[in-house]
């Protein structure tokens, strides 16, 4: 009876593992499948037969279309950073010390534009934008960038801070400390590792953001992902495959920057307590 | 100077709502607290006692009346403007700043700095015996060293007086005895004035030179720790403070504070009475185990009752017996352990008049810890 059991348990447990590995396969396969495509040393688009070759990302590093892609992807994202970081997280501030109904309206109204399909806000910023002259330029991507980053700053600060002690903040005005002392010295410093960690998501936002930028970026401000889109309509070349798996390597990489300082603020607010052995 | 003379804290109809049309949390609050006092603010949760410090401490704003620190409205005031030391149960140490640099925190903000706030952390330290723990993180510590540290922090700018929350509430009960005898020392070694927000009776009894009760948002009886204790002027009070038989009873005459009055079992008993009650009152007398006195005979005291062993349960240093009243009726006696007794047994019980006090039967909530 029990060897029956512990079989058809063994069985059920390979079946699980098994379904996971799927279901894992499904998500990350089609992502990875790019990485090979890089590594191709022929001209076309395809799965390299018999030896690997960086030459598509001497290419990309070469040429001075994609350099440029590049460089204005990465100063649009800094410039949203910039931005949405510090509006996002004293929003946050503010809401974690919000006791009112409103605040449900006020969390769905920031997020509007996460929920909202992609191609309608960046139709309504490309009519809101055109006759203030915010299109074809710098400043209307960041200001379109910034917006849609700020949710991602809110949500992460805000998580961050709900698990702040509310003792803290009094316990530092009991001993003197006006609001803005209270800011600096105690809450940013607790709130650090949220704060950086939504300026990794305010980064990646703007950095591979496609359609907004489609519609409201000037030929000037070709960002990478724009590249990548037109480059894939005309001419299917292997450097946008290497270019994507350096997104790949970036997006993991901050991802995990992301995740570790989550973590860190975490263990800075939730240390437990020393045993109390002879105090 | 006439100041002085003066109270340092007064609350003078203070009211707390937190919804217009809610409940009050505190109500008619009027309390004064002396120089030098430690006043304890005793009651169960929701009582209202910790709303009340938190007024004081500027975190809550009253919704009636005012508080007055040395005769000045503290209306207008700013928590970080009130000067007083905040202990709370929790600790609210800061995680990021080391042992001496939480210290050194108030008197950061008030620019104190170098040699001069080094020497006032290391003295801080030495009044809590943390001497040389300067360095550590908060999350190095045990909790009782974090309350430690909590306290000195509280201290080291010297406030006009400190408010504590249940700062010992999260610890075991032997290091909550050996901190309480450690605030004691420090409030007289400083002559501090304390406010201290507490649901333990007996950690009140132990610290306090007065004791306000709270219960439903108000004051039920402000005094020393043996008046409330030994004299209790309601139910609730006699009901809160240690264990208490309650007996329902009505009254037959009343002289002065003495009253004669019959129990539901028909017994007819003399107590003393905590207001004045006409004849046929219903009541409730309340008397404490350890004032039941008893013997095999007839007792020569003034109330004599005749009753029966129902059960018997230990309690280490002493035993608890549940004594069936003849005429019905039962209460709770204690005796030392090793008194001979056992279910089934005839008693003869009984009790002095000063000792067993009377309240009117509809008075109060009915809290936990009561003895029937």
């Amino acid at each position: 009876m029990i060897a029956v059991r512990s079989r058809s348990g063994r069985l059920g447990r390979a079946a699980l593992i098994a379904f996971c590995a799927l279901v894992f396969a499904f998500l990350v396969l089609p992502i990875l499948a790019v990485v090979p495509l890089s590594l191709n040393p022929g001209g076309f688009l395809v799965f390299p037969e018999g030896g690997l070759s960086l030459r598509w990302y001497r290419t990309l590093a070469d040429s001075p279309q994609w350099t440029h892609a590049f460089g204005n992807s990465f100063k649009i994202a800094v410039a949203t950073t910039a931005i949405a970081t510090p509006l996002g997280t004293l929003a946050a501030i503010g809401l974690s010390h919000m006791r009112s109904r409103a605040k449900p309206v006020i969390v769905a109204l920031i997020s509007a534009p996460l929920v909202m399909p992609i191609v309608v806000v960046a139709v309504a910023f490309y009519f809101l934008f055109a006759p203030l002259g915010l299109v074809n330029g710098p400043v209307g991507l960041v200001i379109a960038h910034s917006a849609l980053a700020l949710p991602f700053v809110v949500i992460v600060v805000h998580a961050s801070l709900s698990g702040l002690d509310p003792d803290l903040l009094r316990a530092a005005a009991s001993l003197g400390a006006p609001p803005l002392t209270q800011l600096v010295r105690v809450l940013a410093p607790l709130a650090a590792p949220g704060i950086a960690a939504g300026a990794v998501f305010a980064f990646m936002t703007s950095f591979d953001e496609t359609t907004v930028a489609l519609f409201i970026a000037g030929p000037e401000q070709r960002t990478l992902p724009i590249q990548m889109f037109e480059g894939v309509r005309e001419q299917i070349s292997p450097a946008i495959a290497a270019a994507a798996t350096l997104l790949i390597v970036a997006s993991t990489l901050l991802l995990g920057t992301a995740e570790l300082l989550r973590r860190r603020g975490e263990r800075l607010r939730t240390g437990s307590a020393a045993p109390d052995v002879g105090a | 100077m006439a100041v002085s003379a003066s109270p340092l804290v007064e609350f003078r109809g203070v009211e707390k709502r937190y919804a217009a049309g809610a409940a009050a949390a505190v109500a008619g609050l009027d309390l004064a607290v002396e120089r030098g006092e430690f006043l304890t603010l005793l009651g169960p949760s929701g009582s209202g006692k910790t709303t009340t410090l938190m007024m004081l401490a500027g975190f809550e704003t009253p919704s009636e009346g005012d508080i007055y620190l040395d005769g000045r409205s503290l209306a207008d005031r700013p928590p970080h403007k009130r000067n007083m030391g905040v202990v709370f149960q929790n600790y609210a140490l800061f995680p990021h700043m080391s042992v001496a640099g939480n210290i050194a925190f108030p008197l950061r903000v008030r620019g104190i700095r170098g040699a001069d706030a080094a020497a006032k952390v290391e003295a801080a330290l030495a009044l809590v015996r943390l001497e040389g723990l300067g360095d550590r993180r908060p999350d190095a510590l045990s909790g009782g060293q974090r309350q430690r540290v909590a306290l000195a922090r509280a201290l080291v700018f010297e406030p006009d007086l400190v408010l504590m929350d249940e700062p010992l509430g999260a610890l075991d009960r032997q290091l909550r005895e050996h901190l309480q005898i450690e605030i004691k020392r420090i409030q007289r070694a400083l002559g501090l004035t304390i406010l201290y927000v507490t649901h333990d009776q007996s950690e009140a009894l132990t610290l306090s030179d007065r004791i306000a009760v709270f219960a439903d948002g108000r004051v039920q009886q402000l005094g020393p720790p043996d008046t409330i204790y030994e004299r209790p002027a309601n139910a609730f009070v006699a009901g809160f403070m240690g264990e208490n038989n309650r007996l329902a009873a009505t009254v037959i005459t009343q002289q002065g504070d003495q009253c004669a009055i019959r129990l539901a079992g028909g017994q007819i008993v003399r107590a003393t009475a905590a207001a004045t009650f006409t004849p046929g009152t219903a009541v409730v007398a309340a008397i404490r185990p350890e004032h039941i006195e008893m013997g095999e005979q007839p007792l020569p005291c003034c109330n004599a009752l005749d009753g029966r062993v129902d059960q018997l349960v230990y309690h280490g240093d002493h035993r608890r017996i549940h004594v069936g009243l003849d005429g019905g009726g039962s209460l709770i006696a204690r005796v030392s352990a090793d008194r001979d007794v056992k279910p089934g047994d005839r008693l003869a019980i009984g009790w002095c008049t000063d000792r067993c006090f009377v309240f009117p039967a509809a008075d109060g909530s009915n809290p936990g810890g009561e003895g029937s």
